[in-house]
């Protein structure tokens, strides 16, 4: 008996280990030093000078107490204009960006389009979708100048990337016995697209609009500090003249726009489906 | 969901439709107010728009594409020390990012917060952070630590935490319970049930969703440099600045590479971890 209970004792390890993330051990231990290797030489390529935090701390503290109180009383006008400017800004570059995907999202969509008008269509998504916004925007303000019909362009070039992109996947991933018993019926192709793709794709497209338009208003933020309008360009202003009280209450504003639409998407997303 | 079709009976007829007759008036005024909204929206930004400009814009842009070819191939070599740089601001950003998004996600989620009154402000902290974006970060980071990497690395860092924590608390909320109780039921602590109950349930979300910001963090980081937080932005700000349209269009294809290698990378390790 006592012969047994050894040999259970060899033979089981009595204490339980969890389980490895990675089971190979050469291909974990691989990475782990690959990692320890690599942290080493960026945090090197990091030029931290402790000089020059030590003088950016009281800086900091001055710069961060700066923002308080939030000042939204003295240049009212001029916040509330760049604000309804980023709004209106957002949501045309919504539709437009929208209205342009949805011809691309169909051709680039494996199930539906010939092979040249899919790479044709997958290539500007990949275009769209490879430089930011705010790359966008430089260039477009080179082309038609200043104001908010620059950052317009630029956001609806964004817009195209991803929503055309998420459109294709959906329309690759909807139901095929749905599209194949409408065809059955004789359906035109747009009958097609209008009865047996769209319903299927609808809910999440609409979702992903306003989802979209939360991005763009965001975005909207930035594209004015290269000279795209919209709420950006006051934001850069108020840093560039040091009034970092009206730049706190412009920060609190977009945030609170941005909750605003966060609950509206999620609230509508829940409405559709 | 209503009635997914209506039948209406006219004398002998019956006609099939999609919608009843409220429903469609209904949809037909949303369409008229969405309309509106546009073309006043579109009235707004057209009235601030100098036509000339735009009107001129192709001349504009033909003009710039043929300054921008052929790229000025030689420049490549002094953009290595740049991109190496832009990398690591991406890579290490994402790292600060995960290490606090971790925390802060459990906060969040429902199920596992501590506290509503926690579950607030760690909703708070995802929110600004979101809203605020990278590019904003590094302008205020800017003044605090000096121009350079380091400022980029923590605005990418700050950024990031709110898209991470969103995604990994609503895959917290999602778990399976039945596991946790089960850890629970062996007399197991809180702890011990966080780290054996919901941890290997959430840990390839944990990884996937790093992966997923870092290719974004390689995108967004190509731009800090133009507000001087260093990586390959600031040579493209200081080329288009000076015109040097040759240069421009070299850096654009150096970061059309990386970003088409990055998401390569993302999507591999992705594919190997789901």
């Amino acid at each position: 008996m006592s012969s047994l209970s050894d040999k259970q004792e060899r033979n089981y390890p009595t204490v339980w280990d969890k389980p490895p993330f990675i089971s190979n051990n050469l291909l974990r231990w691989g990475i782990i030093l690959g990692a320890i290797i690599y942290l080493i030489a960026a945090l090197a390529s990091m030029e931290i000078n402790p000089q020059r935090l030590m003088e950016g701390i009281p800086r900091g503290q001055r710069f961060i107490a700066s923002f308080f109180p939030p000042n939204f009383a003295d240049n009212r006008g001029v916040v509330w204009d760049g604000i309804l400017e980023s709004i209106w800004m957002a949501i045309i570059s919504t539709v437009a960006g929208i209205a342009l995907s949805i011809p691309i999202g169909l051709g680039a969509a494996r199930n539906l389009a010939p092979f040249w008008v899919y790479i044709t269509c997958r290539s500007i998504i990949a275009g769209s979708r490879t430089f930011p916004e705010i790359i966008l925007a430089i260039f477009a303000v080179k082309l038609f100048g200043f104001g908010p019909f620059a950052g317009f362009i630029a956001l609806s070039l964004g817009t195209i990337g991803f929503f055309a992109k998420l459109l294709a996947e959906d329309i690759e991933n909807s139901s095929e016995s749905q599209a194949e018993a409408v065809k059955a019926t004789g359906a035109s192709w747009f009958q097609w697209i209008n009865y047996a793709i769209q319903p299927q794709v609808m809910p999440r497209m609409i979702g992903l609009s306003v989802y979209r338009l939360d991005i763009n208003f965001r975005e909207s933020a930035v594209v004015g500090i290269v000279g795209g309008g919209g709420i950006g360009a006051t934001l850069n202003t108020a840093f560039s003249r040091y009034e970092f009280d009206t730049a706190a209450a412009i920060l609190l504003i977009i945030i609170l726009i941005v909750m605003v639409l966060e609950y509206a998407s999620s609230y509508l997303r829940k409405w559709v489906q | 969901m209503g009635p997914v079709m209506v039948l209406i009976n006219s004398g002998n007829d019956i006609e099939w439709r999609r919608r009843t007759t409220k429903k469609q008036i209904g949809i037909w005024l949303g369409w008229l107010v969405g309309i509106s909204i546009v073309l006043f929206a579109w009235s707004v930004i057209s009235e601030k728009t100098v036509w000339f400009f735009v009107q001129d814009a192709p001349r504009q842009a033909a003009d710039i594409g043929s300054r921008m070819i052929p790229p000025k191939w030689s420049y490549i070599t002094k953009l290595i020390v740049p991109i190496w740089d832009t990398i690591n601001i991406a890579t290490l950003g994402t790292i600060i990012a995960m290490t606090i998004a971790v925390p802060v996600a459990f906060c969040a989620a429902r199920n596992t917060t501590p506290h509503s009154s926690v579950r607030v402000v760690a909703l708070f902290i995802i929110v600004s952070s979101r809203s605020v974006n990278s590019l904003i970060w590094a302008l205020m980071l800017v003044f605090i630590l000096g121009p350079g990497v380091l400022a980029g690395t923590i605005a990418i860092g700050l950024r990031s935490i709110g898209f991470c924590a969103k995604l990994l608390y609503e895959s917290i909320e999602e778990i399976d319970e039945s596991q946790v109780e089960a850890v629970r039921a062996t007399g197991a602590s809180n702890i011990q049930q966080m780290t054996y109950g919901i941890l290997p349930q959430v840990l390839p979300t944990i990884a996937g969703v790093g992966i997923y910001r870092w290719d974004i963090n390689i995108r967004e980081s190509t731009i800090l440099g133009l507000v001087g937080a260093g990586g390959i932005g600031l040579q493209l700000n200081g080329s288009i600045n000076t015109l040097a349209w040759t240069q421009v269009s070299t850096i654009l294809l150096v970061i059309l590479v990386t970003v088409f290698i990055s998401e390569w990378v993302s999507a591999k390790v992705r594919g190997a971890i789901i």
